[in-house]
């Protein structure tokens, strides 16, 4: 087993860390965009933003950890020329920040009148700032954008690994599946 | 001599008691908030769902003489939406149900004041809302009228109507049981 990164491939850690951030995007995604148009006598209509609500607090740990673990960790190489790399580098900053910025705006709706979040049931994540002029529709409209910006991003990200992996025939997408390439 | 005497006393008279019997000015006391639109829709059929709008002004004239010469204007700014509910009043203010960034505002204008001998009233008048413009009767009871203790003079009135959503173009489906929306109406008017 090869928990850590070193500078050829990656470990299990930010292979894992990698997929479920990527499961939970894309699946955060397509379940805000769907529970948005839903009726209210729909039987989803409360559980499904419950769960965006939810899954999006607990993702913020698994986000910190992929930050923490990166920043102690050897990086495995960027492959491709000079530009390319200059591109992958600011591609993954821009798309920290938006997940980031995702989860900041999506707490601001919903703590936008002093509520906090209630995870699963579990616990809750109490409303910090609360009140502030139009909160939850700035919030929202800001949260909108991102996520499309965000998932567009995650299609030139899908499309530059199928690149490396069909045109340049190079390890970028087999080292991100397993932690022996 | 006493002929002039006397008709310049009764004119006297008349100048000082005429302004009070003509119809006064009033602006509705929204600036230290003693008036309040609130509204009232079932929820699901189970219970009442209240909220209000905190942004809006208005005025309206009332003569005690001829209370049928009496006025009404109001406009609400529909994103002062308040179901004390970010999320919901989100929604409120969306495509769904107020639109506000295209119709920011709703505006009452009367046309006309009927007034029973008991003192309650009907308004009528032309309700502009998601702009649609339409006739609404609203059934008025005064509540109260005379000096205030920092020397103005005020009046109050209260009143009710119901509209029905689709009406104003609101179609999101909210169940049988919320067709409609109540409106309470509480206003102080402030002698100009």
């Amino acid at each position: 087993m090869i928990w850590r990164d070193t500078q050829e491939r990656y470990g299990l850690i930010s292979i894992g860390l990698h997929w479920l951030i990527a499961v939970a995007v894309t699946g955060l995604f397509v379940l805000g965009l769907w529970m948005v148009g839903l009726g209210y006598y729909h039987p989803w209509y409360q559980r499904a933003p419950d769960i965006h609500r939810s899954v999006g607090v607990l993702l913020f740990a698994p986000m910190l950890v992929h930050l923490a673990w990166r920043y102690w960790n050897p990086r495995p190489q960027t492959l491709g020329s000079v530009t390319e790399r200059k591109a992958a580098a600011w591609m993954h900053r821009l798309m920290y920040a938006l997940m980031y910025l995702l989860l900041l705006s999506g707490y601001l709706i919903s703590t936008a009148d002093g509520r906090g979040i209630n995870v699963f049931g579990l616990f809750s994540v109490p409303a910090s700032i609360s009140g502030l002029h139009n909160q939850a529709d700035t919030a929202g409209e800001v949260h909108e954008w991102l996520a499309f910006t965000l998932i567009a991003l995650v299609v030139l990200h899908v499309l530059a690994a199928l690149k490396h992996h069909l045109v340049n025939r190079d390890q970028t997408l087999k080292r991100m599946l397993s932690s022996r390439c | 001599m006493k002929y002039r005497l006397l008709s310049s006393i009764a004119l006297t008279i008349a100048m000082t008691v005429a302004p009070l019997v003509q119809a006064a000015d009033y602006l509705i006391d929204t600036e230290k908030a003693h008036a309040f639109i609130q509204f009232r829709i079932k929820h699901l059929g189970y219970s009442w769902l209240l909220g209000r709008f905190n942004d809006f002004d208005g005025s309206f004239s009332y003569d005690e003489a001829d209370p049928s010469a009496s006025t009404v204007e109001v406009t609400i700014r529909t994103a002062s939406i308040d179901s004390n509910h970010a999320e919901r009043d989100k929604h409120l203010r969306g495509k769904d149900f107020l639109d506000v960034d295209k119709f920011p505002q709703a505006t009452f204008v009367s046309t006309g004041f009927s007034e029973n001998d008991d003192k309650s009233a009907v308004l009528s008048g032309n309700l502009t809302l998601r702009g649609v413009t339409r006739a609404v009767n609203i059934a008025v009871k005064p509540v109260g009228h005379g000096p205030d203790p920092w020397g103005g003079k005020r009046r109050g009135f209260e009143g009710t109507t119901t509209l029905k959503l689709t009406d104003y173009n609101i179609d999101f489906d909210l169940g049988p049981a919320a067709r409609e929306v109540e409106l309470f109406l509480s206003v102080e008017g402030i002698e100009q």
